[in-house]
């Protein structure tokens, strides 16, 4: 068998008979060659935007909740309902102890301020911030240093401008880091310029600093504005917000049942639903690719069996003369295969160019709708294996259905 | 060389069946010529299926050179096919897009020969029928009676024991009928054991034996003087 493979005669026979009928060669390949296009196109496109969705979430911990403090809705222990709740400081470490599961409880302070340059001024939210945050939500800084520890124990008057802020501020090329800007008539020192983390959500006008310098600003005592909870990867997010809840509710004094005392936000919850949807969407795009495949692989067999109908006479030639039903068998399989081999890596070729285009068209900048569209070579092969494999069994049938006519019938038909 | 005893084959038509051959005996020597004559449905095909392997029969016996030809699988009927005969047909039958030398390396091809040793012989072969000029041409540009020499060429290549020509003038003109069977007689006089199929009497009378079919019978077989087919060129 090997040695029929590397046999110039059988590649003359395989080369003769698909050039006198063009056509029906060329049909045939267009079916396994816009199967395999498709499928790397979709598969690409999919995975495209997969990875646009995770840059999105990219630098954020994922099993994250947010929780802020609202109005009770339930009187309870003689307290009215429609209390003001607030989180305290001394609440982050209550639940980082007693929760389970805990990575991260970060505790945040967030006000409007109007910020001070010179003779250029904005309207900013300023973030009291400890170093931890770094930790849950990655801050990409282009210039200089977080918050650290030191800001912190020392209430230093320190901040760190987000690009776009900087952007408003400052001239082109201008050095940051050093400079004052002013906020609530008090000068703050600028310690680093941390990239905008986001594209998508438009432009940020965060600025950081650290929390006791907030506390001590805006006179806040022990209140904190919200807390960042984030869970180990292997906890459920949801059995956290849950606990956290709970443990804020005894804390309070409020009632177990109150739903509005707390409100939250849980990203790990809404994340969940961009997966499920991307798993979603894989499963279509594999679907349609698959599908489409076979189409192509019916295209084969289909075309196959006219061919060997149209070769009846030829192939009654060809045993007259003395080839074996396996001879015969074997040409058209070859046929088939080849053919399958050769459409189905153009397919891959040229499914790699609308990839490249993909990645033209939708795939620069920050703002990508499809980032890094491509797909698995391996996936690729298979899909090109499977392909082959099918198209030698369908292959198989007009192969039988040659041999299974007698060479006398054959020769007969005219 | 060929032995021919009690054969008997019919064919189902629906729910009834067709008797086409009753019980044939037919016995053929080294270096014979033979006609086989009779009206279509006299079973003269048939018989010719039958001793070119392309066909079973029923009942009855089929021997080719000491070899019994009985209940061959489909591969070993392919290998006898190769070694033992060579196959003239009425419309030639050559593969339209193959050359005329690739159409005669063709059996060749099927006895697994190198190609170049082929390419040799069926280069030998195509000079003996006279047609080596045209080894590159297609069929769709040879003439009929050029067709039917390549065909010719084809059936010798693979140096069969029997050749057997199915009305191999029937699509020609007379004088290319002639000039066919010229050279068939020529073969014949360097030895080969030729079996010809006709329903002419003119091709019957350039054979040495003529052997009458109706109705599933030998009807005759007698030995005849054997005209020339060049004195009527």
């Amino acid at each position: 068998m090997i040695k029929f493979l590397f046999d110039r005669d059988t590649w003359q026979e395989v080369y003769d008979s698909m050039s006198k009928n063009k056509l029906r060669t060329g049909i045939t390949m267009v079916g396994v060659w816009w199967g395999i296009l498709l499928l790397i196109a979709l598969l690409g496109a999919a995975r495209g935007m997969e990875n646009s969705f995770n840059r999105a979430f990219g630098d954020f911990a994922t099993n994250s909740v947010f929780v802020w403090g609202q109005s009770t809705s339930k009187p309870f222990k003689g307290f009215q309902e429609g209390r003001r709740v607030s989180l305290k400081l001394s609440h982050a470490k209550k639940i980082e102890d007693n929760v389970e599961g805990i990575e991260f409880v970060v505790p945040r302070n967030r006000n409007q301020a109007l910020v001070v340059r010179n003779f250029l001024s904005g309207s900013y939210s300023v973030n009291g911030d400890f170093p931890l945050l770094d930790k849950v939500q990655k801050k990409k800084l282009l210039k200089g240093r977080f918050i650290n520890q030191n800001d912190i124990d020392a209430n230093k008057k320190v901040a760190v401008i987000s690009e776009d802020i900087y952007k408003q501020l400052f001239e082109k090329d201008e050095l940051a880091i050093g400079q004052y800007i002013q906020m609530n008539s008090i000068n703050f020192t600028i310690i680093g310029v941390s990239q905008t983390e986001n594209a998508n959500m438009g432009p940020s006008s965060d600025i950081h600093i650290p929390f006791t310098t907030f506390q001590q600003i805006y006179n806040q005592g022990d209140t904190i504005g919200w807390l960042m909870i984030t869970g180990k990867p292997e906890y459920s997010i949801k059995q956290i917000e849950e606990d956290a809840k709970l443990l804020l509710r005894n804390l309070n004094k409020i009632h177990p049942e109150d739903k509005r005392a707390f409100g939250s936000f849980n990203l790990g919850k809404e994340f969940a639903k961009i997966t499920g949807f991307l798993t979603g969407m894989q499963f279509l795009t594999w679907f349609v690719g698959i599908s489409t495949l076979i189409a192509g692989v019916f295209a084969i067999g289909n075309i196959l069996l006219i061919t060997v109908k149209e070769r009846t006479k030829e192939i009654g030639v060809r045993r007259a003369l003395g080839a074996t039903p396996f001879e015969i068998k074997r040409q058209i399989v070859v046929e088939a295969v080849f053919l399958t081999l050769i459409a189905g890596l153009l397919g891959i070729i040229s499914g790699g160019w609308i990839l490249i285009a993909i990645d033209q068209a939708w795939g620069q900048g920050d703002d990508a709708t499809l980032v890094n569209a491509s797909v698995s070579i391996t996936v690729v092969f298979i899909a090109l294996l499977i392909l082959v494999v099918l198209g030698t069994l369908i292959g198989l049938i007009p192969a039988f259905k040659a041999t299974s006519i007698k060479p006398i019938e054959a020769l007969r038909e005219e | 060389m060929l032995e021919i005893k009690k054969l008997h084959k019919s064919y189902a038509i629906g729910d009834s069946s067709l008797h086409v051959l009753k019980g044939i005996d037919l016995s053929v020597a080294q270096g014979e010529m033979v006609a086989i004559m009779g009206s279509s449905g006299s079973g003269k095909s048939t018989l010719l299926n039958i001793i070119g392997m392309l066909d079973e029969a029923d009942e009855g016996d089929y021997i080719l050179d000491d070899v019994p030809i009985k209940n061959l699988t489909e591969k070993k009927a392919a290998i006898y096919r190769n070694k033992f005969l060579g196959f003239i047909f009425q419309s030639f039958n050559l593969i339209n897009y193959k050359n005329a030398l690739e159409n005669v390396g063709l059996p060749l091809y099927y006895q697994g020969l190198k190609r170049k040793e082929r390419q040799e012989k069926a280069r030998f072969h195509l000079k003996k029928v006279g047609l080596l000029d045209w080894a590159t041409h297609l069929p769709s540009e040879l003439s009929g009676g050029q067709k039917q020499r390549v065909a010719i060429a084809r059936a010798l290549a693979s140096d069969p024991k029997l050749l057997l020509a199915d009305e191999p003038t029937g699509a020609l003109d007379t004088t290319t009928s002639y000039d066919i069977m010229a050279f068939l007689q020529q073969l014949n006089d360097e030895g080969k054991t030729i079996l010809i199929v006709t329903h002419e009497e003119d091709i019957a009378a350039m054979c040495k034996r003529i052997v009458r079919l109706r109705d599933g019978v030998i009807m005759e077989d007698k030995k005849v003087t054997q005209v020339r087919a060049e004195t009527h060129v």
